[in-house]
């Protein structure tokens, strides 16, 4: 039957066209048909990879940031207390500075009270001193305005003067 | 189809053995390879295809078939008779009319009917391949294709990389160009031969002359790329001694599987691809042979007739992918197991588990 019988010139021609086309394509068409798809997935991988990458980089940054923040708040609660330390602190070095320089004014002032006072009585034991010739004079020149007066106090005097020899 | 419905009409008269040698011979005529390529409607009329014969005394010539077909005489210049037989052997055949009355069926290189087809194939793969190939080449990285060529680039990646690169691992690059363009030469050969007018139409993968170069050329790869464990596997066999030594029962075996394997690639799809055709011509045929019972009858056959043979056309649409892809599937695995390196594999299979 003539459909089971290969025919010769079907057969030659069959080998010739299908060794052809698979020179041809074989050169022409199917590395470079593979090279592409090969390459397009690598690089469909790589940019699926990169994204990947980029989104953790993104959340690490958030993180990072996040860690930042929280840095940034402890530091400015620190910095404010600090402050408020170094306030007290100021506050209270000039209340003992301020205490301290008007202790020494007391002193001072004390200092020159007494030194005033001092002088203050000097001067009034010299006044007294004066007040007090000034009446034992009065008094002498009462007493002595007699002469009996006068010569019993030169005998006394002059006795004086010999018990002293 | 024409000239079936005037035949089944006047034979209304004959004998009913007849018809159905007529429409057997119709289906045969369908199914085989012609000199000239039909056009629709008319069974005369054909369009005319070189015919390569080399006479009996070793001369070439070459001339147009629409000088034979018509059961005309040819003579040649130098006085060689050619025409087509009409019985006997080469019924259907040009022959060489020598001059004591007897026919000398010369050898035949016409570009037949089958042969324009192959030829017309191969072209179609080739233009849609390097259309791609340009598409790459013009777009560089920056686009895919897309639509038809994105299509197709689809199918070559399909067979790619889950027929050849699953099976031959690092050696698909070297087999692969073989078996992708067997892959695309039958389907598109498939297709083709669904398609009623021309360019399509010519049986070719239905064909025993076509399969049978696919499958040689299959045998061919396989058994001289195959390795040495594969021709151990063949002549030393890991079964019991006495399976191979004062018997060589298990090495006939293998050595005939080598030929029983692609002689199935070879008629898988012939017979898968010639018999979808048939049923289709069948089918419709049934249409004439019902046509003598009457008008009611024709008509409900017509129906039929024409929904089962779009459902057949549309499900060899279907075989024609699935045939092309079966042998490209076994062609690579028959390759596969005569280049496997059993210690390679294990150390990749090693890896894999590493991995």
């Amino acid at each position: 039957m003539e459909l089971f019988t290969p025919s010769f010139g079907l057969v030659f021609w069959m080998f010739v066209v299908f060794v052809l086309l698979c020179l041809l394509l074989g050169k022409f068409a199917w590395p470079a048909i593979i090279k592409m798809m090969s390459e397009r997935a690598d690089l469909i991988d790589k940019g699926v990879a990169y994204a990947q990458e980029a989104k953790q980089h993104m959340d690490n940054a958030k993180a990072e940031a996040d860690k930042f923040i929280l840095d940034a708040k402890k530091q400015q609660s620190e910095i404010l207390r600090e402050a408020a330390r170094m306030k007290a602190q100021i506050i209270e070095d000039a209340k003992e500075a301020a205490t301290l320089e008007a202790k020494k004014v007391m002193d001072a002032a004390q200092l020159s009270i007494a030194q005033e006072r001092k002088e203050a009585e000097l001067q009034f034991r010299n006044e007294v001193s004066a007040f007090a010739i000034q009446i034992a004079e009065k008094l002498l020149r009462e007493r002595m305005a007699n002469d009996k007066a006068q010569s019993q106090l030169v005998d006394k005097l002059l006795n004086e003067l010999e018990t002293q020899n | 189809m024409s000239v079936a419905a005037v035949k089944a009409s006047d034979g209304h008269a004959a004998e009913g053995e007849e018809q159905e040698m007529n429409i057997q011979e119709i289906i045969i005529e369908h199914l085989g390879d012609a000199y000239g390529w039909e056009v629709p409607f008319s069974h005369e009329n054909r369009i005319p295809l070189p015919v390569i014969v080399n006479d009996s005394n070793g001369a070439w010539h070459m001339f147009s078939s629409g000088r034979v077909t018509g059961g005309d005489t040819y003579v040649t210049s130098d006085g060689v008779r050619y025409a087509i037989a009409h019985s006997g052997d080469n019924k259907g055949k040009v022959v060489q009319l020598l001059a004591d009355g007897t026919e000398y069926r010369p050898v035949d290189l016409s570009i037949t009917k089958n042969v324009a087809g192959l030829i017309i194939s191969a072209l179609v793969v080739i233009l849609v391949m390097m259309s791609l190939v340009r598409f790459y080449r013009r777009n560089g990285m920056k686009k895919a294709p897309q639509k038809g060529l994105g299509a197709v680039e689809a199918l070559v990646e399909f067979v790619y990389d889950g027929v050849v690169k699953a099976t031959l691992g690092k050696n698909a690059p070297k087999f692969a160009p073989y078996l992708l363009t067997a892959f695309f030469f039958i389907f598109v050969m498939n297709l083709l031969g669904l398609m009623v007018i021309f360019p399509g139409g010519a049986n070719l993968t239905g064909n025993l002359a076509v399969t049978l170069v696919l499958a040689v050329c299959t045998f061919v790869v396989t058994n001289v790329k195959g390795n040495k464990h594969y021709w151990k596997d063949i002549f030393w066999p890991d079964v019991p001694l006495l399976l191979k030594f004062p018997l060589p029962i298990m090495p006939l075996i293998e050595l005939f599987g080598i030929f029983t394997k692609p002689a199935a690639l070879c008629v898988r799809l012939f017979a898968n691809m010639m018999g979808g055709h048939m049923i289709v011509l069948v089918l419709t045929m049934l249409i004439f042979i019902f046509a003598p019972f009457g008008p009611v009858v024709t008509g409900t056959t017509t129906v039929v007739s024409m929904l089962f043979s779009l459902f057949m056309l549309l499900l060899d649409v279907l075989v024609s992918f699935i045939q092309a892809y079966v042998f490209t599937m076994l062609s690579t695995l028959f390759i596969g197991l005569a280049t496997h390196d059993p210690h390679e594999g294990h150390e990749e299979k090693l890896e894999e588990v590493k991995a």
